[in-house]
């Protein structure tokens, strides 16, 4: 926010009439440029962040003390969320359980690597002066910020915030209080999605800078490009299925509950619930993870596209196998629509559709690990600067490689049935999205933060933050893995219920306290964001001696982002070229410099 | 922003390479994430249908000959919104618009009948609870109406408010038509599958 304000005090108004003629609320609130729509995508989801993670450190205390009256926060909680003595309730816990999923994916992470870090650097890296539908920029942004709110205000609701986990299955999805809320919601979050989505898809074919062929696009570019089509195809199926749960909710049909349904002692229909059943439980899960699967590499797609921008940039060389890696990810989106039902082996829905889809998961796990190689292999022989992005960057490939790996047992009907719906999920995603991913997203803003704002974040609390939130991430999912092993079942309010509980109940401590630590090392990182906004060390506009053309303009860039119109004359790393005096050539250099 | 526009490459004149302007391959991808949707309630009304035991076919409960009147109205419709965008071709904006409230007239007409058909069955106590069959027929007619609505706002703006850009800027006000009347004959495609697949089937 700041970033854009400088821009704009900087007074390089450039090729619009948009400049100080504004007034604020029109510049900063209601903005249309890409840029101030990217940092309020990026502000608006870190704090969703936060709060999806404080949602987490409260079950968190439940699961390594369960019982126990919670401090502070517990006196805070409303009496639906707690029991008489101030310990979590188990309504409390599946509401924050189903809001953390909820938060932690549409809000938080998706929102900040695809609106917060797509919209400010796509444009600048294919040298365009803004997306190619502004207003339907900020309609998608203010869209997004409804849903946030609308599910946030589920909290203070009579009947409260839904309860039944981020992929409210059917039949309690359809029944359980809250739920209505929550797909109003997700229908504003989805709209927000499409219209991102579109716009993405346009400016990247459309508004490309004279020069900028497909393959001389940034790999991030390339992976925005890629999530873009899985949002927009995908995104719709779950809104159908939205449609049809409200449907089942306000109406009274029964899409998607079965004949026979037994609801708290009676069968129904009973004057409550009128549904008169014949539907299918299974339809929603279909529909639902025909979404939610596309959805997950739309979390790690544009995270790898930051975490190449970043490695190439600090290796001082080309990617290696750049070609391999947009093929492999072109592949991956189209491969990701037909492996779906791997979430749904153990619902009987037969060994031929298992094997369909166990073989679909085997193979695109093929992609995701030619892009780890290709990142790991243009690590060798590199000379490396370690600064705070580069370490975040590097963190990011075993702890994504172990979030993969530890994916394949999943993938395989048989290994499945002992894992599924164990603690070992909950481990294995984890991997990929939060030191995955979210590492990503960090790397991306110490990166980025000298374009945005005009200056550098601080290196000393880069590392503060950086080696405790590694040791933590791991201290906190890595325990995971044994519990789900010992077979631990997850949304388990009381895990010493179960004799498989108490037995690994040692690690629920270990994670809850890697958890709250966690926590402490995010201080740095706040202080850093905001500090150094205004106290940071000034840099030039290519600080990082960086190729793409986001650094050839300045830094904040103006509105219309270029002060002269940008050509590109070659591929986006040419670092350390063979017989040039500096070791990188920008894109946007003529070759008789 | 106006402003905006100016500076934005290919808003008006189409791209030399994919060969159209930002707003119909806007339109083109929306139309794609339309069809994901309508495909998903489809897939889904194809699997209830396979899964039930027994179906009531459409023809002997819904009442076919209101919902023919409506398919000739629908495809009618289309036509009055190419001859529309035509004669803004032909620079001929008088006409247009006269076609442009004919394509507004002929939804409305569309509207009533389905109002007519809705209550209706709400007379004789079919509502979308009643039982599958009666739940996909409203959700499916009933997301096709909301798009027939959401056309008719679109083409009161541009007889009404969104007129003025006719005299300011004439070839981005066709283009806008033409965007429009490819969502249009969208809805009316949609309406040509359900028609057969839940009336006559």
């Amino acid at each position: 926010m700041s970033a854009a304000t400088h821009g704009s005090h900087a007074g390089h108004d450039h090729g619009a009439a948009h400049g100080h003629d504004l007034p604020f609320w029109r510049k900063y609130v209601f903005s249309v440029d890409h840029k101030v729509i990217g940092v309020q995508y990026t502000i608006t989801a870190l704090v969703f962040l936060l709060f999806g993670f404080s949602l987490m450190m409260i079950m968190r205390y439940q699961l390594a003390y369960p019982g126990r009256p919670l401090p502070i926060v517990g006196s805070w909680l409303g009496p639906g969320l707690v029991n008489a003595d101030r310990s979590l309730s188990p309504d409390g816990y599946n509401v924050f359980g189903a809001m953390h999923g909820t938060i932690m994916v549409f809000l938080a992470v998706v929102p900040l690597v695809v609106g917060g870090f797509g919209n400010y650097v796509v444009p600048l890296q294919i040298g365009a002066p803004d997306m190619a539908f502004p207003r339907l920029n900020a309609a998608s942004y203010w869209s997004y910020l409804s849903g946030g709110l609308v599910m946030f205000a589920s909290f203070f609701m009579k009947g409260g915030a839904a309860q039944s986990g981020w992929t409210s299955y059917a039949p309690l999805a359809v029944i359980s209080p809250g739920q209505t809320v929550w797909l109003l919601g997700m229908v504003l979050l989805i709209t927000s999605s499409l219209l991102g989505s579109v716009n993405f898809i346009v400016t990247i074919v459309q508004l490309r800078a004279p020069g900028l062929s497909f393959f001389r696009l940034p790999f991030f570019v390339w992976a925005q490009f890629v999530t873009a089509f899985l949002l927009l195809l995908a995104f719709p199926p779950l809104e159908a299925a939205a449609i049809l749960q409200l449907m089942d909710r306000i109406a009274g049909t029964s899409f998607f509950m079965p004949t026979g349904l037994v609801v708290s002692g009676q069968i129904l229909p009973t004057e409550a619930l009128p549904h008169t059943g014949g539907g299918s439980p299974l339809l929603w899960q279909h529909l639902f993870w025909f979404l939610a699967h596309p959805e997950v590499y739309v979390l790690i797609l544009p995270a790898m596209g930051i975490v190449a921008e970043v490695v190439a940039n600090n290796t001082r060389k080309p990617l290696w196998g750049y070609r391999s890696m947009v093929y492999a990810i072109i592949f991956l989106g189209f491969m990701s629509f037909i492996v779906w039902a791997h979430h749904m082996f153990m619902t009987g829905m037969g060994t031929k559709l298992s094997l369909f889809f166990a073989t679909t998961t085997m193979i695109i796990s093929i992609p995701s690990v030619v892009v780890l190689t290709a990142l790991i292999l243009s690590l060798w022989g590199a000379a490396m600067r370690f600064n705070s992005q580069f370490l975040f960057a590097l963190a990011f490939l075993p702890m994504f490689a172990i979030g993969g790996l530890t994916g394949l047992p999943l993938g395989l009907p048989a290994s499945d049935i002992h894992l599924h719906d164990t603690y070992y999920v909950i481990g294995h995603f984890h991997y990929v999205v939060a030191p995955g991913t979210i590492f990503a997203i960090f790397a991306g803003v110490y990166h980025w933060y000298p374009k945005v704002t005009g200056r550098k974040m601080s290196e000393l609390l880069g590392r503060v933050h950086f080696w405790p939130s590694l040791i933590c991430m791991n201290v906190i999912f890595l325990p995971m893995l044994f519990q789900g092993l010992q077979g631990l079942s997850r949304r388990t309010y009381d895990p010493l219920v179960y004799d498989a509980g108490q037995a690994v109940q040692g690690w629920h401590f270990v994670s809850s306290w890697g958890a709250w630590i966690l926590a402490i090392a995010q201080i740095p990182f706040i202080i850093n964001f905001f500090w150094s906004a205004v106290a940071g060390k000034k840099v030039s506009d290519n600080p990082w001696d960086a190729t793409t053309l986001e650094w050839a303009a300045p830094s904040p860039p103006p509105h219309g982002n270029f002060l002269k119109s940008v050509s590109v004359y070659r591929d986006p790393y040419v670092y350390s070229p063979p017989g040039r005096p500096s070791d990188f050539w920008p894109q946007n250099q003529p070759p008789e410099d | 922003m106006s402003a905006t526009a100016e500076v934005i490459p290919h808003t008006v004149e189409p791209h030399p390479v994919t060969g159209v302007y930002n707003g119909k391959f806007g339109m083109w991808l929306f139309l794609a994430s339309e069809i994901m949707l309508f495909g998903a309630l489809f897939s889904s009304y194809v699997l209830l249908r396979v899964g039930s035991a027994e179906w009531p076919h459409g023809y002997s409960v819904l009442n076919v000959p209101l919902a023919t009147v409506n398919t000739m109205v629908l495809i009618t419709s289309s036509v009055t919104v190419v001859m529309a965008w035509y004669c803004l071709q032909l620079n001929d904006f008088g006409k247009a618009r006269l076609y442009l409230l004919a394509t507004i007239g002929l939804a409305l007409v569309f509207m009533v009948i389905k109002y007519i058909e809705y209550s209706s069955k709400f007379e004789h106590h079919h509502y979308p609870r009643t039982n599958l069959f009666y739940g996909l027929y409203f959700t499916l007619t009933g997301l096709h109406g909301l798009h027939v609505l959401g056309g008719i706002l679109v083409f009161l703006y541009f007889v009404g408010p969104g007129a003025g850009m006719w005299k300011t800027d004439p070839h981005r006000y066709t283009n806008r038509v033409e965007c429009a009347g490819l969502y249009w004959h969208f809805v009316d495609l949609v309406w040509i599958f359900l028609f057969p697949s839940i009336y006559l089937l």
